[in-house]
C-alpha cells in the first residue's frame, strides 16, 4: 500500500514535527492557521494557491496511511482529543473529535452532506445571514464536493445500515443513501481509526498536501496557546511545543508572527484560544451557544449476524424526523447508524459483570442506532457554553433539559419501533435502568416511563458547532458571514465553531463549503487579486 | 425528596472527604493497583475465566491496560481519575463514600458488586461519574487487547497490502 503523505515528505515538503525542537524558533508567515482539519486544510490549499506564504499549526501527532493499523487501542489516544473520552463538564455527555493532521476528517465516517436548506433558511430569515442562501452556497458545496470526490454510496449497505432502511421501509419512514467522501473504497468498516487504503478524501490527503506542495510550513504537535493584541490586531500566537506522548510541554515555546491569523481548532478549541488570549468580547458572545448533536443510542439483538464493524459505517440515513417537525419547534432528530468495534461497543453500553458480558456475546449480532437531535433553533436550546480550567484547558459546558429530554423520549421509542420492524428480538436505548424490551408493544410501555436524565441516558456526540457565531452584526455574533472578528481586524475563525445553531447534519461538508467561500475572500483580500467569479 | 439543605450538607460532606483522601494520596503508592485489582474481576464477570492462573495473569493485564488508558488522558483529567482512586485507596472515604468495609483484598464480589450498583444509580452526580470512569477504563483495557475477541465473535481487523 502506498503513502502518499511520506512520498510527498520525501520530495521535500516542510514538515516541524515540534516535540523535537531544541530552541524556540520564531516564525513568520503571510497568514498562520490554528489546526489542520476541515477548516484549516480548505484555507491552506486557497491561501497558497493564491501565492500566500503559510504555517500550520497542529496539536496532535501527523499519522499517515501506514500508520493506520485499525486498532482501537493505537487510534483512540494518537488520532482523538482526550483519548477519545473528551467530556462535558459534567460527564454526561461523550464527545468525539479529531486530534492529528487532518482533524476530525482523518477519523470521520466520511458522511457529506451539504448544509440542509432548512438550515441555511433559518439562518437568513431568523438570524439576518441573508447572504448565506442556498442558491449562493450551492457552488461552494459543489466545488467542495469535486474536491473531496463526494459521492452517493454505490454499494448495498452493511446489514447495520440495511436494518434501519428495511425497518424504516416497513413504517413507511422515508430513508436515503448518503453521499461519502471516498475514491476506491474497499469497504473495510475502520474509516474512525484513519483509512489504511488512502481512499477516505481526508484533509490528510488532499488540501494539506497540495498547500504543501505550494510551500506551505506544517508543524504538529504544537499547542496554541495565546494570542496578543496590539490595539485592534493580532501581532503574535505563542505555541506550546509537546513533548512525543502529546500530553506534557516539551519546555519549548514557538513564536509565530503574520499579517493574518486563522482560527481552525474547532468549536471547542477556537473558542477557548480567543478566551485564553483574554479577546475582545464586548457582547459577551465568546464561547457560547456550542452545539453538539446530542446523540441517543438504541441497540438491537438480531438473531442474523449483523456485523457492524464491517462495511462503510454510514450509508442510510432518514430526514423524516427533522423534516416532519418545524425547525423551532419540538427538537426533531436524524437517523443514522454508527459503526461498532469492541472498546467503541464495550464502553457505551450500559452495565457490569454478566450482564454486560452477555451483550458483549452478542456483539456481531448487535445493531445499533443513532437520533442525532439538531440543537440550536427552539428557544429553549440554548447549547453550551465553552468555559476554562485552572490550567487554560477547555471544558463544555453542556446542561441538557427538559426541551431535549423530550425530544431524546420520540427519539428512542422511534429508534426501537423501527428496529423491532427490522426484525430485532430485543432492543434497549444505552441507559442504566433500561431492562430492554421483548417486543414493541413492551418497548413502548416501558420507554414511556422511563426516567431520563444525564448519567443515566448515555449521550454522545461527533459534531461541535458555534462558540464564535457567524452574525449580521456585532452584538449578534463574534464574526461575520465570511468569518472575519468583528473586532480583531486580521483574524478569522474557519471551522465549526462559525456555525449560529447546529446544522441538522453531519457537518464536515457544512465547513469545507462555506471556509472555501471565506478562504476565497480573504485570498482576495490579502492579495488584491479579483475575487472568485462564483462570488 | 431531597431536600436543598440535605444536598448542600451532603455536597459539603463529600468535598471534604475528597480533601481527606487527597491529603493522604493512597493512590500514589499503588492504591490504585489495590482498588483495580478487586473491581475488575466483579466488572469483568462472565468475560474473566473463572478460576486459574490464567485469571490472575489477566487481572495483571487490565490493570496495566488501566494505567496506559488513564496516561493517554487529558492531564486534567488524569488529576480528576487520581482523586477518585484516592477516594476509594483511602480506608475511611472506602467505608463511607464506597460503603466497603473490609479492605478491597478481603472484600467479597457481593460488597464491590454493591458499591458499583449504589454508584451506578447514586443520587449524586460524582458518585455516577466515578462509576462511568471505573466502567470505561476496565472495558476499554480488557476489549483493547486481540484475546479478548474471539470470546465476542471479533474476527479483528482485515489485512491491507
Amino acid at each position: 500500500m502506498r503513502d502518499p503523505f511520506r512520498e510527498g515528505l520525501a520530495t521535500g515538503w516542510k514538515h516541524i514535527d515540534a516535540s523535537q525542537l531544541a530552541d524556540n524558533p520564531t516564525l513568520e508567515a503571510d497568514v498562520v492557521i490554528v489546526g489542520s482539519g476541515a477548516g484549516g486544510g480548505v484555507t491552506a490549499e486557497i491561501l497558497t494557491a493564491a501565492g500566500l506564504k503559510v504555517v500550520i499549526i497542529e496539536e496532535g501527532p501527523l499519522r499517515t496511511s501506514s500508520d493506520f493499523h485499525m486498532r482501537e487501542a493505537e487510534a483512540y489516544p494518537d488520532l482523538y482529543q482526550e483519548s477519545a473520552a473528551r467530556k462535558t463538564a459534567d460527564k454526561a455527555i461523550n464527545i468525539l473529535q479529531g486530534r492529528c493532521v487532518g482533524g476530525s476528517t482523518t477519523v470521520n465516517w466520511t458522511s457529506s452532506f451539504r448544509t440542509p436548506p432548512t438550515t441555511l433558511n433559518w439562518w437568513q430569515s431568523a438570524l439576518g445571514l441573508k447572504r448565506l442562501s442556498v442558491e449562493a452556497m450551492a457552488p461552494w458545496f459543489a466545488a467542495m464536493e469535486h474536491r473531496l470526490h463526494v459521492g452517493l454510496w454505490p454499494l448495498p449497505p452493511n446489514e447495520n445500515n440495511a436494518a434501519l432502511a428495511r425497518g424504516a421501509a416497513k413504517l413507511g419512514i422515508p430513508v436515503a443513501v448518503i453521499p461519502r467522501n471516498v475514491k476506491l473504497c474497499w469497504n473495510l468498516g475502520y474509516c474512525g481509526m484513519g483509512c489504511p487504503t488512502n481512499a477516505k478524501q481526508s484533509m490528510l490527503l488532499t488540501t494539506i498536501p497540495a498547500a504543501l506542495t505550494n510551500g506551505a510550513t506544517l508543524i504538529s504537535r504544537l499547542r496554541a496557546e495565546r494570542l496578543e493584541f496590539s490595539g485592534s490586531r493580532a501581532v503574535s500566537l505563542t505555541a506550546t511545543a509537546l513533548k512525543p506522548d502529546g500530553l506534557h510541554p516539551s519546555g519549548i515555546t514557538v513564536t509565530l508572527r503574520a499579517r493574518h491569523f486563522v482560527l481552525s481548532g474547532g468549536a471547542i478549541n477556537s473558542p477557548a484560544l480567543l478566551m485564553r488570549s483574554a479577546a475582545t468580547d464586548p457582547h459577551a458572545l465568546l464561547g457560547k451557544r456550542t452545539f453538539l448533536h446530542p446523540t441517543l443510542i438504541s441497540s438491537g439483538l438480531f438473531d442474523q449476524p449483523i456485523r457492524a464493524f464491517a462495511g462503510a459505517p454510514q450509508s442510510i440515513y432518514s430526514d423524516h424526523f427533522l423534516d416532519s417537525v418545524a425547525v423551532d419547534g419540538p427538537l426533531g432528530y436524524k437517523l443514522e447508524v454508527p459503526p461498532l468495534h469492541p472498546v467503541l461497543f464495550s464502553t457505551t453500553l450500559q452495565g457490569w459483570g454478566e450482564a454486560h458480558a452477555r451483550l458483549m456475546r452478542e456483539f456481531a449480532h448487535s445493531q445499533t442506532t443513532l437520533a442525532l437531535v439538531r440543537d440550536g433553533f427552539n428557544p429553549d436550546s440554548r447549547g453550551g457554553q465553552v468555559r476554562l480550567r485552572d490550567d487554560g484547558s477547555a471544558v463544555l459546558d453542556y446542561p441538557l433539559n427538559a426541551t431535549y429530554w423530550e425530544a431524546a423520549r420520540r427519539a428512542l421509542l422511534t429508534m426501537a419501533e423501527i428496529q423491532f420492524a427490522a426484525g430485532a428480538r430485543w432492543v434497549t436505548p444505552v441507559h442504566e435502568t433500561s431492562p430492554g424490551y421483548n417486543s414493541w408493544a413492551e418497548a413502548k410501555r416501558g420507554l414511556a416511563e422511563l426516567p431520563l436524565a444525564p448519567l443515566r441516558c448515555r449521550v454522545v456526540s461527533a459534531h461541535v458547532m458555534g462558540g464564535c457565531a457567524m452574525g449580521d452584526a456585532p452584538e449578534r455574533g463574534v464574526v461575520d458571514d465570511e468569518g472575519r472578528h468583528f473586532q480583531i481586524e486580521n483574524l478569522s475563525v474557519h471551522d465549526g465553531s462559525l456555525f449560529p445553531t447546529s446544522i441538522g447534519a453531519n457537518p464536515q461538508l457544512s465547513i469545507y463549503g462555506l471556509v472555501a467561500r471565506n478562504a476565497s475572500l480573504l485570498a482576495a483580500a490579502l492579495t488584491g487579486q479579483p475575487k472568485p467569479a462564483i462570488l | 425528596m431531597t431536600t436543598r439543605r440535605e444536598f448542600l450538607k451532603t455536597g459539603l460532606a463529600g468535598a471534604a472527604l475528597l480533601n481527606v483522601a487527597a491529603c493522604s494520596r493512597p493512590s500514589e503508592n499503588g492504591g490504585r493497583t489495590m482498588v483495580l485489582s478487586a473491581v475488575i474481576p466483579v466488572m469483568l464477570a462472565g468475560a474473566l475465566p473463572v478460576g486459574g492462573e490464567a485469571r490472575q495473569e489477566l487481572v495483571v493485564r487490565t490493570v496495566a491496560g488501566v494505567d496506559r488508558a488513564i496516561a493517554g488522558l487529558s492531564l486534567a483529567t488524569q488529576k480528576e481519575i487520581g482523586e477518585l482512586f484516592d477516594l476509594l485507596a483511602f480506608p475511611l472515604t472506602r467505608m463511607l463514600a464506597a460503603g466497603v468495609w473490609s479492605s478491597w483484598p478481603d472484600a467479597t464480589p457481593e460488597a464491590i458488586g454493591n458499591f458499583l450498583e449504589s454508584w451506578r444509580h447514586s443520587r449524586f452526580d460524582l458518585l455516577k461519574s466515578g462509576y462511568a470512569a471505573l466502567h470505561d477504563l476496565i472495558f476499554s483495557a480488557w476489549y483493547a487487547r486481540p484475546d479478548t475477541w474471539a470470546a465476542i465473535s471479533y474476527p479483528g481487523p482485515p489485512e491491507v497490502k
